[in-house]
Order: C-alpha cells, then sequence, then structure tokens
C-alpha cells in the first residue's frame, strides 16, 4: 500500500531529514515509526500526505508516486487518507460537532448522511455528549480523541498519527492508542510515529536514527 | 445538484456569519464602499433625470414657422396644405393664433401685459418636424420656407438640442469614467478585506487544505463574503442617492420651475437599481477572486 523508494529529504541548507529510506507497508498493517526527536518521523508522514515532497527517491500509495501529483490531484489524495497532527490542527471557533464535519464537507457529503457520520465517529471515540463544545473546553485528551475522530470520519484506508498521545498522561494515552488499535482491527492501515511504542504492541516497529532506518 | 446547492449555501451561510461577527468593522467597510459607489449612482440618477427633462421639452430638432401678422387664415391654411405634402416633413403642427393668445392669457405673470393689448399680437405659426433632422438639412428646409408666401419668419431651434445632447453625452462620459474608477477603488478595498479576513482564517484555510480541501471549496466562503460587501454597498450606495433625491426634489423642483419647465427629481428607476447593486456585487465578488488566488498561488 505505501511503498518508500530509495526516499531522501534535505531542507535547505542541507540538514537531511531522510536519507535513503526504504520500506514497504502492507495493506492493513499497523506500523509504529520509532526514534529520537528530530529523527525524521514527522517527515516521513508528511511525505505520504504529500504535505511534502522528497528530495530524491519516490514515495508511492497505492502505486501512485505522490510526489509526482499536481497542485488539483493533492486533495484527492489527502481525502483518502485520515491525518491526526501533532498539534492537532483543530479549529478553536468551531465546535467538536464542526470539527468532525469538515472533512466531510470538503468531500461533497451530502448534510444528513454527514450529520449522520460526524456523530458516529464522536462516539466512536467516547465524545457523543460533547459535541457541542468547543476544543478550549475539552481536556488533552479529548481533544486528542477530537483530532482522531477528524481523521477518521472520512473512513480513509489509512491512518497516519504523528505523537498522538504526546503530553498525555499514561491512562488517557493507553485510550488513546486503544482507539488506534480499534481502527486497525477493523482493516485500517495504522502508521504511528511515536516515541511511545510501547502502547502499540503488535505492530511492526521502524526505528528511525538521523534520518535512516536502524535494524 | 441539490448537494452542490447545500454547499454554496453553506458557504454563503459561512460568509454572512463572518460579516456579521465584527459588526462595527463591517458597516465602516460598507459604508466606505458605499459612499464610492454613490457618486457614479447619484450621477447616473441625474443624468436620467436631465435626460427626461430634455424629452419632455424638444429633444428633437424643430423648424417653427410664422406668419405674417396680417396674413388671413387661408394663407396658413395653404401653408399647412403645403407642408403636409413636403416630401422632407414628417409632421406638422398647427398653432391658431387664437389658441396662442389664450395660452398665454393662462399665464398669470404675462395675463396683464396681453389684455392690455389692443389685438391679438401673434401670428399664425406652425411646428414642422423634419424627416431629415441633421442641420445641414434643417437649414435647406428653412431657408425654402423662408420664401413662401405670407411666412414672415422661420426659425431653427436645433441649436439648443445639439448643446444639450453634447452636454448629456459629456455627463455620461464623465458617469462612465467615474463608475470605472470607483469600480477599480472597489475592487481594491475588497482584496483588502478578504486579504485581512485570509490572515484571520489562516489556520482553517491550513486545516482544509490537508484534510483535502480543493481552492474551489477554499475560495467558497471568501468570495460569497466578498459579493455580501459589493452587494451591501450597493444598498448603501442606493440608499444614499435614494436619501439625496428625496432631499433635493423640493429645491430642484423650484429652480426649474423658473425656466417654465417641470421636474419631479426621480432617484434610480429599477434597471438602474438593478444594475448598481449587480455591478457592486461583481466587483466585490471580483477583488474577493483576485485576493484569493494571490494567496493560494504564493501559499
Amino acid at each position: 500500500m505505501i511503498r518508500f523508494d530509495r526516499v531522501s529529504k534535505r531542507y535547505p541548507p542541507g540538514v537531511d531529514a531522510l536519507s535513503d529510506l526504504s520500506f514497504d507497508v502492507a495493506e492493513r498493517e499497523m506500523v509504529v515509526i520509532g526514534g529520537h526527536s528530530g529523527a525524521g518521523k514527522s517527515t516521513l508522514l508528511k511525505l505520504i500526505a504529500a504535505i511534502e515532497k522528497s528530495t530524491g527517491g519516490a514515495v508511492l500509495v497505492g502505486g501512485q508516486n505522490v510526489g509526482g501529483l499536481s497542485r488539483s490531484a493533492l486533495p484527492y489524495l489527502r481525502r483518502r487518507i485520515g491525518m491526526v497532527f501533532q498539534d492537532q490542527k483543530l479549529l478553536f471557533d468551531r465546535n467538536a460537532f464542526e470539527n468532525v464535519m469538515l472533512p466531510l464537507s470538503i468531500a461533497g457529503f451530502p448534510p444528513r448522511e454527514a450529520a449522520q457520520r460526524v456523530r458516529a465517529a464522536l462516539e466512536k471515540v467516547g465524545l457523543a455528549n460533547r459535541e457541542k463544545a468547543l476544543p478550549v473546553m475539552l481536556s488533552g485528551g479529548e481533544q486528542q480523541r477530537l483530532a482522531i475522530a477528524r481523521a477518521v470520519v472520512n473512513r480513509p484506508s489509512m491512518l497516519l498519527a504523528d505523537e498522538p498521545t504526546a503530553h498525555l498522561d499514561s491512562e488517557t494515552a493507553a485510550d488513546v492508542a486503544r482507539i488506534f488499535h480499534e481502527f486497525h482491527d477493523v482493516g485500517v492501515t495504522v502508521l504511528i510515529a511515536t516515541y511511545a511504542g510501547d502502547l502499540f504492541p503488535g505492530a511492526r516497529r521502524l526505528q528511525l536514527d538521523h534520518g535512516k532506518l536502524v535494524p | 445538484m441539490k448537494v452542490w446547492l447545500a454547499h454554496h449555501q453553506e458557504a454563503a451561510r459561512l460568509a454572512l456569519r463572518r460579516l456579521t461577527a465584527a459588526p462595527l468593522n463591517s458597516l465602516l467597510s460598507l459604508l466606505a464602499i458605499g459612499v464610492a459607489l454613490a457618486l457614479p449612482a447619484g450621477g447616473q440618477m441625474l443624468l436620467a433625470n436631465a435626460l427626461h427633462l430634455a424629452g419632455t421639452t424638444s429633444a428633437v430638432p424643430q423648424i417653427s414657422i410664422f406668419m405674417a401678422a396680417n396674413a388671413e387664415r387661408r394663407a396658413a391654411t395653404e401653408i399647412e396644405s403645403r407642408l403636409t405634402r413636403y416630401s422632407g416633413v414628417k409632421q406638422v403642427q398647427f398653432l391658431p393664433r387664437e389658441d396662442t393668445l389664450a395660452r398665454m392669457k393662462a399665464n398669470p405673470g404675462l395675463r396683464d401685459v396681453i389684455e392690455a393689448l389692443p389685438a391679438n399680437p401673434f401670428p399664425d405659426a406652425f411646428v414642422v418636424t423634419a424627416k431629415d433632422d441633421r442641420p445641414e438639412a434643417m437649414e435647406k428646409l428653412a431657408v425654402e420656407f423662408r420664401q413662401w408666401p405670407k411666412v414672415e419668419h422661420v426659425q431653427l431651434d436645433s441649436s439648443w438640442v445639439r448643446r444639450l445632447d453634447a452636454l448629456l453625452k459629456l455627463g455620461r462620459t464623465a458617469v462612465m469614467l467615474l463608475g470605472a474608477l470607483l469600480g477599480a477603488g472597489l475592487i481594491a478595498i475588497s482584496f483588502s478585506i478578504i486579504r485581512m479576513q485570509m490572515l484571520t482564517h489562516r489556520a482553517e484555510i491550513e486545516v482544509s487544505q490537508l484534510l483535502g480541501a480543493t481552492d474551489g471549496f477554499i475560495q467558497r466562503p471568501f468570495l460569497y463574503y466578498g459579493l455580501l460587501l459589493g452587494l451591501g454597498g450597493g444598498i448603501v450606495a442606493w440608499l444614499l442617492v435614494g436619501g439625496a433625491a428625496l432631499w433635493l426634489r423640493t429645491p430642484l423642483s423650484e429652480l426649474v420651475r423658473l425656466y417654465d419647465l417641470t421636474l419631479v427629481l426621480q432617484t434610480l428607476d429599477a434597471r438602474d437599481s438593478a444594475l448598481l447593486l449587480g455591478f457592486a456585487a461583481g466587483l466585490g465578488w471580483l477583488g474577493a477572486m483576485i485576493s484569493m488566488r494571490q494567496h493560494l498561488r504564493q501559499g
């Protein structure tokens, strides 16, 4: 499903974030990408969603070289991918329901069906009773779960998460990790960049060190 | 189609929500646009009234033929008959001297003077509309009519019409120029306001792009915002022009009455009002579109 073929990423003025990286992720697989801060975990996820472009090699998603996609084709790739960002990127002037509704509005879902899906996603992450709450009214764990609901509401085949348990206490982090396992169990391909790989038992591990895979 | 409409409705609703979120800012922006648009709209209103005034007097150049004071009615009938048959004449209106006298007596300012005269001083007269109203053709007709028997005086009244026409043309050009200049100003205002809006909603734009929004989806609420801004400004301009028309109506009527004319100052008619609102909304939309395109291209 995902193939990294000798991928490199260099940021100006010549900092190598990733070097000659090659690996495959199969459909319905769960992969944890570990490594210290600055190892290139976030960059790797950004390359998959074409938020960044590689400076060498090719990133293939479903057989498609995402680095070669035109500006007009990018949105359609991103709609197939659910992303949980390290800083969550919630919209603080919209309530929980509206935040989760956004990907469905973007994808052009009919309003009634979209509303049903939003409620189902909020229920799945345990926020069914908080749909009117603004993000600022939610706890850190609830905000993270809201970000997950927004990432999965589109029912993507692939879920990418960047440090989804950072800044959470151990109990809340375990709760969030359980949600990812549940999505994996129903056939979603999951890639998680995290320093807390222990929270995801059973997942394949890729370890990054200074932009390179280490055994 | 229903879904597409629902999304446009949602974008318009969002734009309206943003517009009303900062009422004072929005009001001042609408006022700035409204005042800018009121100038050409007001010019158009005055022009339309001037055209109307010209139309109620005599926009078509005519030739006036005055018979000799001692000419009998038979001579006038003969001239009328010649004029009716004449190939270059389109229309003839006979003004019997008795009717002219009665009309003058009806004027309170002249009644006493007229009644003091021993006899009717007015001659029989004709007002002739020519088929060809070019100045040279009219002049040729006038020369010919002067040679007809019992014709005392022939007056060609096309020169003032030409002057009025030239003035109206100048007015129309000035209104168009003003409209173009202030229209460009409206685009600039809309561009700047939308740019500020985009900076305010930068996070939302970024998140939407990450979630797979197309440029069209991102632009839509901003375009509606620009459209509403322009439309709102157009409504303000319409109200300003309407208010000014009401205010000026009485003093202007009094002024033109001194020239024996009648004018009730009319505000913009339905066609001009629709044009003003459509023009304003379109320019607001255009300013927003230029602003969005530039932003997204840079992004």
